[in-house]
């Protein structure tokens, strides 16, 4: 069994209010480290056995047409060991 | 003439939807996501609500839905439809309509009601509005904020397909205050406040919204 994850993220032009809000509490908490936080979406993809380059092309075309809007996300698919 | 009102899982305007639809003078039809058939709609309404839970991303899901393979190819030949808040997100979504909604700029969910100008009334939609003519209905969204890149933004703007605008301060942080857009033809219209809501005064804040009902009647009549 093999999984394949997805990260879905605003592009960097997008504004992004969840990633300043969290950029906005992180100080209120104590945590001074961040200059900015962007927010995104990670999916986790099982598959049988190890994926075939077939395989990983349809998780790209998924990833283009339905798990990000290519309008406002970029996305970058990788099979984590 | 027949204007189909669709109902996704998780849509909540459908029924002020369909009844805007009566009030100015049309036949509603309710269309279920899961139909695979029209069933001879003249002009198609995406109410307002969370299609899906709004899942994923609002409106990705429902572009998906089997009603909506028929509408995008019925939109494309020239039918008239007409998104409505969810509705808009589905049709950015379909790729009807260029761009997409996201979150609002403040974070706040939005429910008040907003005045707005119609700033192009030469589509099915809003041909009953004086050009330029500025009106009061309700707005009520979390993901309103319109976004597009600035190429996209010029050719909305140069080929006059923003139909209305905020007025005032812009609620959501949407680029150049759009609240509504249409398509290349002009028969797909986007819009994010609510006409449906505002079809009379005793339950709205105007009459005003009934303008887009009347609209799609003067243009099959035409």
């Amino acid at each position: 069994m093999a999984k394949i994850v997805v990260d879905v993220m605003l592009k960097p032009e997008i504004l992004d209010p969840q990633g300043n809000a969290v950029a906005a509490a992180l100080p209120r908490l104590g945590f001074t480290f961040a200059t900015s936080v962007r927010q995104g979406k990670r999916f986790e993809i099982e598959i049988d056995g190890e994926p075939t380059p077939a395989q990983l092309t349809e998780v790209e075309k998924a990833a283009e047409v339905l798990l990000s809007n290519p309008v406002i996300e970029n996305y970058v698919v990788r099979v984590e060991k | 003439m027949r204007v189909g009102v669709i109902t996704f899982p998780g849509t909540l305007d459908d029924r002020d939807a369909a009844r805007a639809v009566v009030v100015g003078g049309a036949e509603a039809v309710s269309l279920w996501h899961g139909d695979a058939d029209l069933k001879s709609v003249d002009a198609v309404v995406l109410p307002g609500g969370f299609s899906y839970g709004d899942y994923l991303r609002c409106g990705a899901i429902s572009r998906f839905a089997p009603v909506m393979q028929l509408v995008i190819e019925a939109a494309n030949k020239g039918m008239p439809v007409l998104g409505i808040c969810n509705g808009f997100q589905v049709l950015c979504e379909s790729h009807l309509l260029p761009g997409a909604l996201t979150r609002n700029a403040d974070l706040h969910f939005l429910c008040r009601d907003q005045e707005i100008e119609i700033v192009n009334n030469q589509t099915p939609w809003t041909n009953s509005f004086k050009q330029g003519q500025q009106i009061v209905i309700p707005l009520k969204n979390g993901e309103g904020s319109f976004q597009c890149d600035d190429q996209t933004l010029a050719m909305l703007e140069g080929e006059g397909r923003i139909i209305a605008r905020y007025i005032g301060e812009n609620p959501n942080g949407s680029r150049n205050l759009i609240a509504g857009i249409t398509n290349a033809k002009g028969n797909v219209v986007g819009l994010m406040p609510h006409p449906e809501h505002a079809i009379n005064e005793l339950t709205g804040p105007s009459a005003q919204g009934l303008g887009f009902f009347t609209s799609i009647l003067n243009a099959m009549v035409k």
